[in-house]
């Protein structure tokens, strides 16, 4: 693990516990992610990777009966979804959900200006939200009449993961959750997403990138690599985890964790 | 949309309908912060038409009975040929009772206790003709309609009617100099009586139903509008009827003629104070296209609905109904019905002219108690006719909203073709949404598509507008107007934006 200890924390999650209906899921989450890192999630299916993100962006599935998680300072699980998107968290749906009839342009002028609102400013002009439109755009390759097209409907898997990536541009948050961003596209469009958030990246924000397999990480270099399994982190390192990971499974980290359990 | 459901089949000779099911389910979600414009507005009242004006206002006994219309018949100065059409309907209508195959619960209406007729004084003293008491011009500009001469919408004229007459039609000499003839319709059968007596009655008869009936005895006012051949109305013509007095109805009637290979776009809209009791509005609109004429016909009905336990709103029967009489006539029907405790209304296109086209674009939101049944027919007459029917309706609260549709296709209609598309999307768990299309073809060369889908507002599209920062009541006025935009689209510029407000304001606490 390198050593960042001089950098701002960003996001800070202590002991987070979370269920949906009965059943609990996340059992202890402890996570520090500082501005300019990026770290990715792994993890066995069904272990809480994408549990872990609702959670943190306040999808109302879930309870959160145990634990903080703070933002830049901020108490996150005070605030609703849609402060804590104001507050700079961005997560790019593992699936993106269709709104028919709600054009790209309507949709995100609307999440632009409520921002806007947020920090007391007035709603950005037309004529300023094209041209914003245009310049991220480029970001991820995405083209005019996607934009111009309803949000997510008849997207293919990349452009879904593409225009996430696009909103992502737009909304320029200070911690990105990518939510298996990599699952559904192929090699082409997986560079792509790659680009776009390698190019977002700067000293003053973090990512954290959510994924079943080392491939994306070949595009997103990570700083650190948590290993998620049965709702907890149950180990944390360098780069090279992923690797190691690749090359030997999940079996060995599942059984360190179960023989510990009895 | 998600949950796109299979429905019940019924059997017909075509293709098959599809019937809705009753209700949908949408889960709880946090009520949002307030946002946007449209929705402040709506916390500081929540239907912002719901004032009463302090007009003088002459209001005669209610009651019913041939003598009262004589009486109505007389203060609107009308020949003797006009009051004997009211006789016939009156006598007519005292032998039928209300219709109730209707998916509504209707409670029982007094008739004998509504007002039949209820003016504005016209204040002494000389004036010239086109002044209009301060107080009912006061009442127009808070509607946004201002009437004055020079204040007036420019590309738009407007007949303003305040309960049993009208007030003010601005834009006349403009539209005269092209021939065209826009004004209240009890002016019309004193000016132009070979014109009303010819098409009066001739789509919709007295016959023809209960509150039809009722409407052709008692109609007030109305606008009337002649669009002369080869004419291209220059701008959008439009009534606008404001119910204010209590206790009394509406009966307005408004009759349209476009003759050969003219065009004209026209506009309703309607409010009515808020009030503890109901009022009956029944209307009938009746449509002439001559050749290759096209008329468009919009509404945005937003009728006092009622307060949220169902205590008084408007009732809202009404009889629309159009002729394509000529070859290759058009006649579109746009309505967005946001408004009254009960909708009836059914504005339909009988296809005779060869090559002739109707459409029928609409959105019905219920919400409250409200309880809407609503649709069209479509009669196909002639030849290669050929009609469109897009439903889109909305329930929220504890509402009922139904699309009643009917297609038939006569023997003689070789090439017949319809198209329906019937949307529900339901907005909580104790509203209903069905669907009643019916389905008669009696040519073996007619095309006759249906397809109906039921859907409601997911968790997931919710929270994946939240997380955009996108609060949930804006994420619902987005959404809806998503759903609703196929219709939205076929709306002048003019009304398309108020409309869209109007959506978004309507259901601003349905969620939660």
């Amino acid at each position: 693990m390198k050593e960042t200890e001089d950098k701002e924390i960003l996001l800070q999650v202590k002991n987070l516990h979370a269920r949906v209906e009965d059943k609990e899921i996340l059992k202890g989450i402890d996570l520090t992610v500082r501005r300019g890192e990026v770290h990715a999630i792994m993890g066995p299916n069904g272990s809480g990777k994408s549990t872990l993100s609702a959670v943190l962006a306040g999808d109302p599935r879930f309870t959160v009966t145990e634990g903080s998680a703070a933002l830049h300072g901020a108490n996150l699980l005070e605030l609703s979804p849609e402060d804590r998107s104001h507050e700079g968290l961005f997560l790019s749906f593992q699936y993106p959900v269709e709104i028919p009839g709600v054009s790209m342009v309507n949709f995100m002028r609307a999440a632009v200006n409520a921002k806007r609102k947020y920090f007391g400013q007035e709603p950005m002009s037309a004529g300023d939200f094209l041209k914003l439109m245009r310049t991220k755009r480029e970001v991820v390759e995405l083209d005019n009449k996607l934009a111009s097209r309803s949000v997510n409907e008849g997207f293919s898997g990349g452009e879904k993961k593409r225009n996430e990536i696009f909103q992502m541009a737009v909304l320029e948050p200070c911690l990105s959750i990518l939510d298996e961003t990599d699952s559904g596209l192929d090699i082409d469009a997986l560079r792509i997403v790659a680009s776009g958030v390698n190019k977002l990246k700067t000293p003053e924000n973090a990512t954290i990138v959510i994924t079943h397999y080392q491939r994306l990480l070949d595009y997103i270099k990570p700083d650190v690599v948590h290993i998620l399994y049965k709702g907890r982190i149950v180990y944390t390192g360098g780069p090279e985890l992923a690797l190691e990971l690749e090359e030997k499974g999940y079996d060995w980290i599942k059984e360190q964790v179960d023989a510990k359990e009895l | 949309m998600t949950d796109i459901e299979d429905k019940d089949i019924e059997n017909t000779p075509e293709k098959v309908p599809a019937a809705g099911p009753d209700a949908g389910t949408q889960p709880k979600t946090a009520a949002a912060d307030d946002s946007e414009e449209v929705i402040r507005e709506v916390t500081a009242s929540d239907y912002k038409y719901g004032f009463v004006s302090d007009v003088e206002t002459e209001v005669i006994p209610t009651g019913l009975s041939e003598d009262v219309v004589r009486l109505i018949s007389k203060k609107k100065g009308e020949p003797e040929w006009m009051l004997d059409f009211r006789l016939k309907a009156y006598r007519y209508w005292t032998t039928l009772t209300p219709p109730q195959w209707a998916h509504l619960e209707i409670p029982e209406i007094d008739f004998q206790a509504i007002s039949y007729y209820a003016a504005p004084v016209k204040k002494e003293g000389p004036k010239s003709l086109d002044e209009v008491d301060p107080q009912i011009l006061d009442t127009f500009n808070r509607l946004g309609i201002p009437l004055e001469e020079q204040k007036a919408l420019s590309g738009m004229a407007v007949d303003a009617v305040m309960d049993s007459v009208s007030v003010k039609t601005t834009h006349r000499r403009a539209l005269a100099e092209k021939g065209i003839i826009f004004c209240p319709i009890s002016e019309a059968i004193r000016e132009y009586p070979e014109l009303v007596k010819k098409y009066l009655g001739s789509v919709v008869s007295y016959r023809d139903n209960f509150y039809a009936a009722l409407n052709s005895a008692v109609f007030s006012d109305g606008s009337f509008v002649y669009i002369p051949k080869g004419v291209r109305c220059p701008m959008e013509l439009s009534t606008y009827f404001r119910i204010n007095a209590s206790g009394t109805g509406q009966f307005e009637r408004t009759l349209i003629v476009a003759d050969d290979e003219s065009y004209v776009s026209y506009l309703e809209g309607c409010t009515a104070p808020t009030r503890d009791e109901n009022q009956l509005h029944a209307a009938i609109v009746e449509i002439v296209v001559e050749e290759k004429a096209e008329v468009k016909y919009s509404t945005v009905q937003n009728w006092y609905a009622g307060d949220a336990q169902g205590r008084g709103g408007v009732y809202n029967f009404v009889t629309k109904r159009g002729l394509c009489r000529g070859n290759y006539s058009k006649l579109s029907w746009t309505q967005v019905e946001t408004g009254s405790a009960i909708t009836w209304k059914y504005p339909s296109c009988i296809l005779k002219g060869d090559g002739s086209v109707g459409e029928f674009y609409s959105v019905a939101v219920t919400r409250n108690r409200q309880q809407a049944d609503t649709g069209t027919k479509m009669i196909h007459l002639g030849r290669d006719t050929r009609s469109t029917i897009v439903s889109k309706g909305i329930s929220a609260g504890h509402s009922q909203n139904s699309y009643r549709g009917l297609v038939r296709v006569a023997p003689d209609a070789d090439g017949a073709r319809n198209y329906t598309q019937c949307d529900s999307l339901l907005l909580g768990s104790d509203c209903g949404a069905h669907t009643f299309p019916y389905i008669d073809v009696m040519n073996d060369t007619a095309v006759v598509e249906h397809e109906a889908t039921t859907s409601k507002i997911s968790e997931d599209q919710l929270f994946y507008c939240n997380q955009r920062g996108i609060p949930t009541e804006e994420a619902v006025g987005l959404i809806v107007n998503g759903y609703a935009k196929e219709v939205m689209n076929k709306l002048p510029m003019e009304f398309a934006v108020e409309a869209q407000k109007l959506l978004s304001i309507t259901l601003e606490g349905s969620i939660g």
